[in-house]
């Protein structure tokens, strides 16, 4: 029996293509990208690593609501989404903001997502993103639906979904994952393995040695993929596109990553189940140093490139911040007009009896 | 007009409606060759193909998901839970994903789905096929709840909850599905949701009620009119929504109410109906409103079925303690 297992799991290396010096150690690995885009991708890393800084310190400030922080993971979020085309769809879990700001949702309305705003939650038509989910792994059965429409829609897109290593204890991540390789659809489900649920190590998640080999059970693909290198994982979601919209069926992708600070900023403590020495352990495997490395070996990254992109940064939180501030106050009566297309009865009471509260 | 039983006014809905919109995809537990376990979709997979109505693994939430994003792709998905007794298991689906879909995106998305599901005892089934669970559903903002009693009505409701852009629970209680045939045109029409049908006229008590209980609250009416009380029956038809207009309406005349159910007393949609009425015409009332339930257990055990689900024996007496009030 342990045999069997121990095969299963053999399988599953670690896919890398830069070293944590920043060095290739997979030339034939090397996704064919330009140098514009090596360049754009080391700038959304930069800027979601300023955001992040930003949005901590605005929360703590009392200016910003629910906050999942997301440095150390940038390459894992950024890497995977820059594969994406425009018309792909994204289901975010709670901490997949900088995806889908990336992939055209608001900065000021993801402020206002954290809020707890209704604006927050209104995607801009032909942005193709679902609003963040909050229950774990609730997005994985819907990404089965979502990747099965495009493909009866003949559509050469696909439909990515996130979630972590907690996620992958779901039951809907396994529905999800069987019900997608059953229809062949157009998903390719993320796994980022920051190795904590809130607290919990992933050791204690499943007695798997890896998170990708759970695709074997559904008939699926699977990789590991080192989290922290963004050439990695873009080349792994890429590839995973291309089979999808091929036809080949779905893909689970387990990336290696970390969360740098508390799993949210309403009070969690990472020192109560985090030893310093893990954290400086992973520190040294930073997704943009090492890709920082590889840039400026190449010419393709100096310190004014950083800079201006820290400034271009701060400037978009603060102008969306203040948008974000601007926004109108938000009304129960508001909310009764989200409920159904046509109000019923006791909502159309309800409606008049907020618009009189609200208007004394 | 063509005699049809309940399961084939709704097989007769879908076919409708599959042919109507090439978005309609009917899908679910066995319902695909099999026509569902109890050829609710016969013939349909045949007639569509299976693009259109198929077979999904075996996994509630893994069809609530799916018919969640094929919503969000532009598809009108009707899924099938095969006993409502299995709700549980796509609870999250139903109640925290599509009841709160257009909610969450503050009017942007929505989930057009159909989520039909045979429950209600009385069939001699295992555990957990023969619920009442629509309270749970009741207690959820954002989704309706529909209960056809008859073949006309399950044909033109399930018609339109298709065509309803918000999701909607359409439940179909198993005893009504062969028990009896009647009246349903060839071809297509719709009953609004929310309105309920006034079954039968009276003046002295008003028993307001849904499901299979319109049958027994029909009879018992009989027995009371050879009592010299005559009653009047409403059939709600769809739960959520209610139709509050058309039960205070009968309230204000005869002045006398009880409300009928199958399921348990506890939270039940009873239990609302009879406080909506202390809240629009308690001055109207000549009697307290008194339920017909179920005791407050487990539905149980097959052989003890036919004593724990009301009958119309208990409906007169409750009606003859409130005309006698």
């Amino acid at each position: 029996m342990t045999k069997t297992i121990d095969a299963v799991q053999d399988q599953f290396e670690t896919f890398q293509i830069l070293s944590e010096d920043g060095e290739v150690v997979n030339e034939s690995a090397m996704p064919k990208l330009s140098d514009e885009q090596l360049q754009e991708l080391m700038r959304r890393m930069v800027y979601t690593r300023i955001w992040d800084q930003r949005a901590i310190s605005l929360n703590r400030q009392g200016r910003l609501g629910f906050y999942a922080p997301v440095a150390g993971q940038e390459a894992s979020m950024l890497g995977s989404h820059f594969a994406l085309d425009k018309e792909d769809w994204i289901l975010p879990g709670y901490r997949d903001i900088p995806q889908i700001v990336f992939h055209g949702f608001p900065l000021y309305q993801a402020f206002l997502w954290s809020r707890g705003h209704f604006q927050g939650g209104q995607i801009p038509e032909g942005v193709n993103v679902l609003m963040p989910q909050i229950i774990i792994g609730a997005q994985i059965v819907q990404a089965a639906g979502v990747g099965f429409g495009l493909k009866k829609q003949g559509k050469k897109n696909v439909c990515i979904t996130y979630t972590g290593d907690g996620g992958a204890s779901q039951g809907d991540f396994y529905e999800g994952l069987n019900f997608a390789g059953a229809y062949a659809a157009n998903a390719i489900f993320v796994v980022q393995n920051n190795r904590f649920a809130i607290s919990v190590p992933v050791e204690k998640q499943s007695a798997a040695k890896t998170i990708a080999q759970k695709a074997v059970a559904a008939g699926i693909e699977g990789i590991q993929v080192d989290g922290m290198d963004v050439l990695a994982v873009y080349a792994a979601t890429q590839q995973a596109r291309e089979r999808a919209i091929s036809g080949e069926g779905p893909t689970l992708i387990e990336t290696l990553t970390y969360r740098y600070g508390p799993h949210t900023m309403a009070g969690d403590d990472p020192t109560r189940y985090r030893t310093k020495d893990l954290d400086s352990e992973w520190e040294k495997k930073d997704p943009l140093v090492r890709f920082r490395k590889f840039l400026e070996k190449k010419n393709l990254w100096s310190e004014e490139q950083e800079n201006k992109v820290v400034e271009e940064a701060k400037e978009d939180i603060k102008a969306s911040i203040k948008k974000a501030d601007g926004a109108p106050k938000q009304k129960v009566t508001d909310l009764i007009n989200f409920m159904f297309e046509e109000l019923p009865y006791n909502l159309r009471e309800q409606l008049e009896q907020y618009t009189a509260k609200e208007s004394k | 007009m063509a005699q049809m039983t309940m399961i084939q006014a709704i097989t007769d809905a879908m076919r409708n409606e599959l042919k109507n919109n090439e978005n309609v995809l009917v899908f679910g537990e066995d319902v695909g060759q099999n026509g569902g376990v109890f050829r609710a979709t016969e013939g349909l997979q045949k007639e569509f193909g299976e693009d259109r109505v198929f077979d999904t693994p075996l996994a509630e939430s893994g069809i609530g998901g799916l018919a969640i994003g094929l919503g969000l792709t532009g598809f009108r998905p009707v899924m099938e839970i095969q006993f409502f007794g299995f709700v549980f298991e796509v609870f999250d689906s139903i109640a925290a994903q599509m009841a709160r879909m257009r909610y969450r995106s503050g009017g942007v998305y929505n989930s057009p789905v159909t989520i039909r599901s045979p429950f209600g005892g009385g069939v001699k089934t295992p555990e957990l096929h023969a619920d009442s669970l629509e309270g749970l559903m009741y207690q959820t903002p954002g989704i309706k709840v529909v209960i056809p009693s008859t073949p006309y009505d399950a044909k033109g409701l399930l018609i339109s909850a298709i065509r309803d852009n918000d999701p909607v629970v359409y439940l179909e209680h198993m005893k009504l599905y062969r028990s009896f045939r009647g009246e349903v045109p060839e071809e297509e029409y719709t009953i609004e949701l929310g309105k309920a049908d006034v079954k039968r006229e009276g003046k002295d008590v008003s028993i307001i009620t849904y499901g299979a209980m319109v049958h027994a609250s029909l009879k018992a009416a009989e027995e009371l009119e050879k009592e010299g009380i005559s009653a009047e029956v409403i059939d709600l038809r769809t739960i959520s929504p209610l139709d509050i207009d058309t039960i205070i309406a009968s309230v204000e005349k005869t002045g006398r109410a009880i409300v009928v159910q199958e399921a348990q007393k506890q939270a039940g949609i009873g239990a609302f109906v009879v406080a909506e009425i202390n809240d629009r015409a308690i001055l109207n009332l000549e009697a307290p409103v008194l339920r017909v339930t179920a005791p407050d257990t487990v539905f149980p055990y097959a052989s003890a079925e036919d004593v724990w689900i009301p009958d119309h024996r208990d409906i007169v007496d409750k009606a003859k303690k409130v005309y006698h009030f």
